[in-house]
């Protein structure tokens, strides 16, 4: 069963994206007229291989890249810059090595100038959320690779928003930290019917998480087509191991596995290009 | 539980590796200059150079001097963290300022800022002031360097989580980039504040005016070999230990990196 209500109004739509790049080479079409819709409650997964805009699409929805065509609308707003109804999570470790996992948290609520009392209070519940009880005093210096994503999570959980964004948030960690942090975001989503879009190159992440996966063509990045994943919740880290799981891995990687071996080609000629063969 | 399993090293071993290695050279040089190696009329034993720290407290009145050279040094720390920083805020702020000044205040951090001091002497006089302000130039440039290779150096991710926060310009500032930068600007704070010391203790002895500086000057004068040495020490250890409170402060900063 999945989370969203099928018939329910959209929460974000994305309309006709395209974002384009001056490169030495040329101009690039990173993103090629891309549009989706995701309604309240739905974790959706943009997939595709490197290079097929997939972080330019994040950059778009979340308000940071404004260099684009098309529209995006939260909640019924057009999206200028970054709105407060999504909350992103980066690829990249973003926790603030300077404050401790509690004042990390408790950052979008001192933003909105809450007392410390009731910061502490908001942050440890969230805290509790990622899982993380017991490590409130420590500092992201201190913690796993895996904690410290989770602390980012908690941040961005805070300032509750609409719609978590998230950008390959668990792509440094290996694959079981990985699986469990699935978990832990399945857990929250299910716990919040929080809105969620995930953005990922890996196939089995978002196949464990998602109720639809779109599939997006290298360069110039477009919609490929949008797969339902019709898996009960629910749902674990187990479900890697059902049959209907392992179905819908090799579907989406019939569908990515001539993107990635066109991105992959196009890497090798640029590289020689650049810097020759190998016996020169 | 063994102190390995606790996970905590004792600090004793490197001190006393230190300690014990000064030891020895000082050892090494008593014999030296009783065997007359090392000539007695240019560097004493360190046995008669320790015997005469007592006449800098009773005879030279070392504290006293010691609290003037801690004023000044104290005053063009403060101006030097002060508009170190900010000045190295506004360079970074500006392109076109950070293009054209950074290469000349890096030339400025390397110039013998020292060999100045008759110029502020002519400008303030023979006083304190002339002496404060040698050490606030000398220490200006590491401070600004380091805020602008600091604040440069923030990671974009977390300029870009502060964005997504939609953090105004002075917040973006406040609680992004300088916090981001402290450890930088912290390096530069300590080589600024040396170099402001060092400074600050040498304008003292070419001027021949204000603390441990000038007194090291009188010492040398009267041909004190083992005071002008001893008073060389106490500047020395003063230097440790203000080097070791800056630390210290760093890590009341930064807890944990």
């Amino acid at each position: 069963m999945a989370a969203a209500q099928p018939k329910s109004e959209p929460i974000l739509v994305v309309n006709d994206i395209v974002v384009r790049y001056e490169t030495a080479e040329g101009p690039i079409v990173a993103v090629d007229e891309v549009s989706f819709i995701v309604r309240p409650g739905e974790f959706l997964s943009v997939i595709g291989p490197s290079g097929c805009g997939k972080s330019s699409l994040f950059n778009v929805i979340g308000g940071l890249l404004g260099q684009h065509q098309g529209t995006v609308r939260v909640a019924g707003e057009t999206v200028t810059g970054p709105h407060k109804a999504i909350g992103m999570v980066f690829q990249e470790e973003s926790t603030f090595p300077w404050r401790n996992v509690t004042d990390n948290v408790a950052f979008p609520l001192e933003l909105v100038g809450l007392d410390r009392a009731r910061r502490a209070e908001r942050a440890k519940h969230f805290i509790s959320l990622v899982g993380l009880d017991g490590f409130e005093k420590r500092y992201p210096g201190e913690l796993s690779g895996g904690m410290r994503q989770r602390v980012s999570l908690a941040r961005t959980l805070a300032s509750e928003p609409k719609i978590l964004l998230m950008d390959e948030p668990f792509a440094a960690l290996d694959e079981q930290t990985r699986l469990l942090l699935g978990d832990k975001v399945l857990q929250i989503q299910q716990q919040l019917q929080q809105t969620m879009l995930l953005i990922t190159h890996n196939i089995t992440e978002a196949v464990q998480m998602s109720d639809r996966i779109l599939v997006m063509t290298y360069r110039p990045g477009k919609v490929k087509r949008i797969v339902d994943i019709d898996l009960p919740r629910p749902r674990t880290s187990e479900i890697v191991t059902s049959e209907a799981f392992g179905r819908y891995v090799a579907e989406i990687w019939n569908d990515l596995r001539e993107e990635a071996s066109r991105g992959m080609k196009d890497e090798e000629a640029y590289a020689l290009r650049h810097h020759g063969t190998a016996h020169e | 539980m063994s102190k390995a399993a606790s996970g905590k090293r004792s600090d004793l071993p490197p001190i006393l590796t230190g300690v014990g290695a000064v030891a020895v050279f000082l050892l090494i040089c008593e014999a030296l200059i009783r065997a007359g190696v090392i000539s007695q009329f240019i560097v004493p034993p360190p046995s008669e150079i320790f015997g005469s720290f007592y006449r800098l407290f009773t005879e030279e009145h070392i504290v006293r001097r010691f609290f003037f050279t801690t004023g000044e040094s104290l005053t063009a720390s403060i101006m030097v963290a002060v508009f170190g920083i900010a000045l190295g805020v506004v360079i970074q702020r500006y392109r076109l300022l950070q293009q054209a000044c950074e290469t000349w205040v890096a030339a400025f951090a390397a110039a013998p800022v020292v060999l100045a001091y008759p110029l502020f002497m002519v400008i303030f006089g023979r006083n304190a002031l002339t002496i404060i302000v040698m050490g606030f130039v000398s220490g200006l440039p590491p401070v600004t360097l380091k805020t602008i290779e600091g604040i440069s150096g923030t990671r974009k991710v977390l300029v870009n989580v502060g964005r997504s926060f939609n953090l105004n310009a002075t917040q973006q500032f406040w609680k992004i980039l300088f916090p981001a930068a402290m450890p930088t600007i912290f390096v530069g704070l300590r080589l600024g504040l040396i170099f402001a010391l060092i400074n600050i203790v040498g304008t003292e002895f070419l001027i021949n005016f204000g603390g441990l500086g000038q007194l090291i000057e009188d010492l040398a004068e009267r041909y004190d070999l083992a005071g002008t040495y001893s008073a060389i020490c106490f500047v020395i250890l003063v230097s440790v230990l203000f080097f070791m409170a800056l630390e210290k402060i760093e890590r009341w900063l930064r807890p944990v990196d």
